[in-house]
């Protein structure tokens, strides 16, 4: 049996040490939001946090995230970088069919919790792992800088 | 659950309603479903796509499926367009097989495919809106005994203008269903459109940003087992021999089943199946198949060229033309076999029972996957109970039903639903690729470097033979032909053959643009070829034989601005130009902006494209379609392709199907125009505009002509 804390709350399944969180996730515990993709951390599509980090969950056996805070797209809203990158993809319509975008909603709040204002090579640096084969790619970068322009008119108001 | 007939939905009446409630809902899930499913209540349902209940709730029944293109945002704009509602006043969903209901009139079957939605739906579905809308009115009118042309709807209200009298439309649901269906209904004048060409908010977005939205991938059903697969790594092949001992001793495997040509690891959970698949020895034979690699399919349509084709276009006597002209120009060119890589993973889920069988996934094409489950179970259709949803993205290959048909085969070996999920590596090597296509073109052009004659002769397989039979007709294959056929480019003579090669060796479909894709390519290289041999301006040169196509001519015109068309650019940097017109119906132009770098990398810096489809629905869907479907362009373009060895399929995985990455992605500019022609087609055109912007653009940078595909390694090659 392994004790994993996620969105907060305590989760007790029983899963072998080396089973990967997303079919922990997925399987055992019917989080659906978080993707399969590549499975074998090329497409980004599981990207979860791991105490605030982008991870892939398609390769992290669970034991490593034993003890640590996970945070997946079902919480990801109740963050403050979290909210306003999914507010920003909805207000410049980033999705097409929506199945990589929890990954790169993961991606881009992680971004933000870290660097408020980035660069596109901020950006390129952290979403280039991200794969988008509807080509979603211009509004996402668009949709983080017009979540961090929110973030920095935020503070420059506080 | 309740399912609605077909003669109470074709006439107004009181029919029961459920299903998959959808859309901004966020709490839609199975649990809805279910307490939806039992909830009937009376509702207006004056055709198949409007149910409205005595609460008022406007139920719009989605025949068309959502795989990104924004069908489930414009096909309600149409609907609620003509029945005076607005967005917000609407629920979605997904409707069930049925051809006879929902059939795309293009094709005739319920299929979404082919940039056809918007196209084949813009007056039916108004139509359908305009229905109900007229009936509402006039029960409003009966009610209040007024003539039905004082009174108006609005917002889901109708209205008595001379008396300020207001009826919702929930008030009205039971008395207009006792109405005659008019057979005759006015639509609106394009000037009075509230919906239609603004740009509405897609309805299926909010479900898609925290994690909500429902895919097949994510069925989940009490006692459901999950099951992954290894199919004949050859097309052909059989299972000769199977050791599953070590499989079966992993914790969480529940069963194997072997099938004559896939192993399936039944399992508690997809972890438990990846490691029972890796622990099984399979043996396979191979079958016919054993050998063959890329070369010999190069080979085979290389031959198929040097024959005449069915001639599918002729004007005047292209080859009499081409052998008196003072130059002849000829090319050969090849595009390879693509993978779709959708970034969902091929899934369908299945419970087969006695008497029933249940069957959730996500598909273009229900109707196919009911009988496809019909045939496989021996059960009748009406038993076939398919479940759709979201698709994590199509670009044709949820066209096909293989998939379903394989997983009903396994799970009719087992007890409960099970959930068939492929891994990455398995969806690219049993995918269902765009073919290989190889084509001669030449041209006979006089002392002033214009073109007389132009021939064209392709070789691939017909895939309407085995897809649409009723569509091939005389040996012509309209979808490999599609854009070949439609040359706008003012040349006397002109003649396009088609020389039917099937191969195979390989599963070969539709992959986002098919046909135009390759004939996109073949054509606006080739032009620009002519071009340079005359020492002409690729844009000038097109534009002097655009006479005839005003449209095209424009949407010409208004890249080559925007893009800065003949500004200098630093060394290294080339443009090119392309041109597209086929049967979507759609004129695109394209600029592409690249550099080539010493050992031959291609990064492209800015695409620039016009489009004039017509009347427009939902402008940033399309807008949206054009940068994405330029996205899926440029990795094909570069870097797109399947080969073979010993029959294998050599690529599995993202390590080795390059795709575009954001820090790759150009800027990308598009630029609509607006006017009130006919919807063309959008989901595919702007794929098939973008190979050859970029290979002209590299040829510009370079003065290397690639005519092979994919780019970067021909270059290289070059």
């Amino acid at each position: 049996m392994v004790t994993l804390k996620i969105n907060g709350k305590s989760h007790t399944v029983d899963a072998t040490p080396e089973m990967p969180l997303l079919w922990v996730l997925r399987d055992l515990l019917g989080m659906n939001g978080t993707k399969f993709g590549c499975g074998v951390a090329l497409c980004g599509a599981c990207t979860v946090h791991l105490d605030g980090i982008p991870r892939r969950a398609c390769v992290m056996p669970v034991s490593a995230a034993v003890g640590h805070a996970i945070t997946t797209i079902e919480a990801i809203g109740a963050t403050p970088a979290g909210k306003k990158v999914q507010q920003a993809w909805l207000d410049l319509e980033v999705v097409q069919c929506g199945y990589c975008q929890s990954g790169q909603i993961m991606a881009a709040a992680a971004l933000l919790a870290k660097i408020p204002a980035p660069t596109d090579t901020d950006i390129d640096q952290a979403m280039s792992g991200n794969i988008c084969r509807c080509g979603t790619y211009p509004r996402i970068r668009e949709a983080i800088k017009h979540a961090a322009q929110k973030t920095s008119t935020a503070k420059r108001g506080a | 659950m309740a399912r609605v007939s077909r003669r109470e939905i074709l006439t107004a009446g009181a029919a029961a309603g459920g299903g998959l409630l959808l859309g901004w809902h966020q709490d839609a899930g199975p649990r809805v479903l279910a307490a939806a499913a039992k909830a009937t209540q009376p509702v207006f349902a004056p055709n198949a796509f409007i149910r409205i209940g005595t609460d008022g709730r406007v139920t719009l029944i989605m025949c068309q499926v959502e795989m990104g293109q924004g069908t489930y945002t414009s096909m309600p704009m149409l609907l609620a367009e003509e029945l005076e509602i607005g967005l917000d006043q609407v629920r979605l969903e997904h409707a069930p097989p049925d051809d006879k209901l929902y059939a795309n009139p293009l094709f005739g079957d319920q299929e979404t495919g082919g940039s056809t939605s918007v196209k084949m739906f813009y007056e039916p579905l108004r139509r359908a809106g305009a229905t109900a809308r007229t009936m509402l009115v006039a029960a409003a009118a009966a009610t209040w005994k007024v003539d039905p042309a004082s009174c108006r709807a609005q917002k889901g209200v109708v209205t008595h203008s001379p008396t300020g009298r207001a009826l919702p439309y929930g008030a009205l649901a039971e008395k207009a269903a006792r109405l005659p269906v008019p057979a005759q209904v006015a639509l609106k004048d394009p000037k009075d459109f509230k919906l239609i060409g603004t740009s509405a908010k897609r309805l299926d977005t909010p479900a898609k940003v925290n994690g909500t939205a429902q895919y097949g991938i994510d069925v989940r059903l009490p006692g459901m087992k999950i099951a992954t697969v290894a199919a004949s790594p050859v097309v052909g092949g059989k299972v000769a021999s199977l050791d599953d001992s070590k499989a079966k001793a992993i914790k969480g495997v529940r069963q194997i089943v072997r099938l004559d040509d896939v192993v399936a690891v039944v399992a508690d959970h997809m972890w438990a199946a990846k490691q029972g698949l890796a622990a099984l020895d399979i043996r396979w034979d191979d079958g016919p198949n054993a050998t063959v690699s890329i070369a010999d399919v190069v080979q085979g349509l290389a031959a198929a060229t040097l024959t005449p084709g069915v001639v599918a276009r002729k004007e005047g006597d292209a080859a009499a033309a081409i052998a008196s002209a003072p130059v002849k120009m000829e090319a050969i060119y090849q595009v390879p076999f693509l993978a779709h890589a959708a970034m969902e993973p091929i899934n369908c889920t299945v419970h087969v029972q006695p008497d029933r069988c249940e069957v959730w996934t996500g598909s273009q094409v229900l109707t196919r996957a009911q009988a496809t489950a019909a045939k496989v179970t021996g059960l009748p259709l009406e038993k076939v109970i398919v479940h759709n949803h979201y698709l994590g993205g199509g670009f044709g290959r949820r066209l096909e039903h293989d998939y379903v048909t394989q997983a009903v085969r396994i799970a009719k070996q087992v007890e409960g639903p099970v959930k068939v999920i492929w891994t990455r590596e398995e969806d690219v090597r049993h995918d269902v690729y765009r073919p290989y296509y190889y084509d001669r073109v030449s041209a006979g052009v006089d002392a002033r470097g214009q073109p007389t004659a132009w021939m064209h002769r392709l070789a691939g397989p017909a895939i309407l033979a085995r897809y649409l039979p009723a569509a091939f007709r005389d040996g012509i294959d309209p979808d490999g032909l599609d854009g070949a056929v439609h040359l706008l480019y003012d040349i006397p003579a002109i003649q396009v053959e088609f020389v039917r090669r099937e191969e195979p060796v390989l599963n070969t479909g539709f992959w986002r643009g098919v046909g135009v894709t390759h004939n996109t390519f073949v054509i606006e290289s080739f032009i620009d070829e002519l071009a340079a041999a005359a020492q002409q301006d690729p844009v000038a040169y097109r534009r002097a034989l655009l006479g005839k196509s005003p449209r095209a001519r424009a949407v010409l015109d208004l890249a080559t601005q925007a893009a800065g068309w003949g500004q200098p650019l630093p060394a290294g940097r080339g443009r090119g130009v392309s041109l597209l017109y086929s049967g979507w119906g759609s004129y695109l132009a394209q600029v592409a902006e690249v550099e080539v770098s010493k050992s031959g990398e291609v990064r492209v810096h800015r695409i620039v494209c016009a489009v004039d489809c017509g009347t427009v629905v939902n402008p940033d869907t399309v807008k949206a379609q054009v940068e994405g479907g330029i996205v899926f362009g440029i990795s094909g373009a570069l870097w797109g392709e399947v080969t073979l060895e010993k029959g294998r399929v050599q690529q599995s995985n993202f390590n080795n199907v390059r795709v575009l990455r954001i820090n790759e992605t150009p800027a990308i500019e598009v630029h609509l125009v607006r006017n009130l022609e006919a919807p063309g087609g959008m989901g595919e055109p702007s794929t098939a505009v973008t190979a050859p912007a970029l290979a002209n653009a590299v040829f510009a940078a370079t003065g290397k002509r690639i005519r092979t595909l994919p780019l970067e390694r021909n270059l290289r090659l070059a």
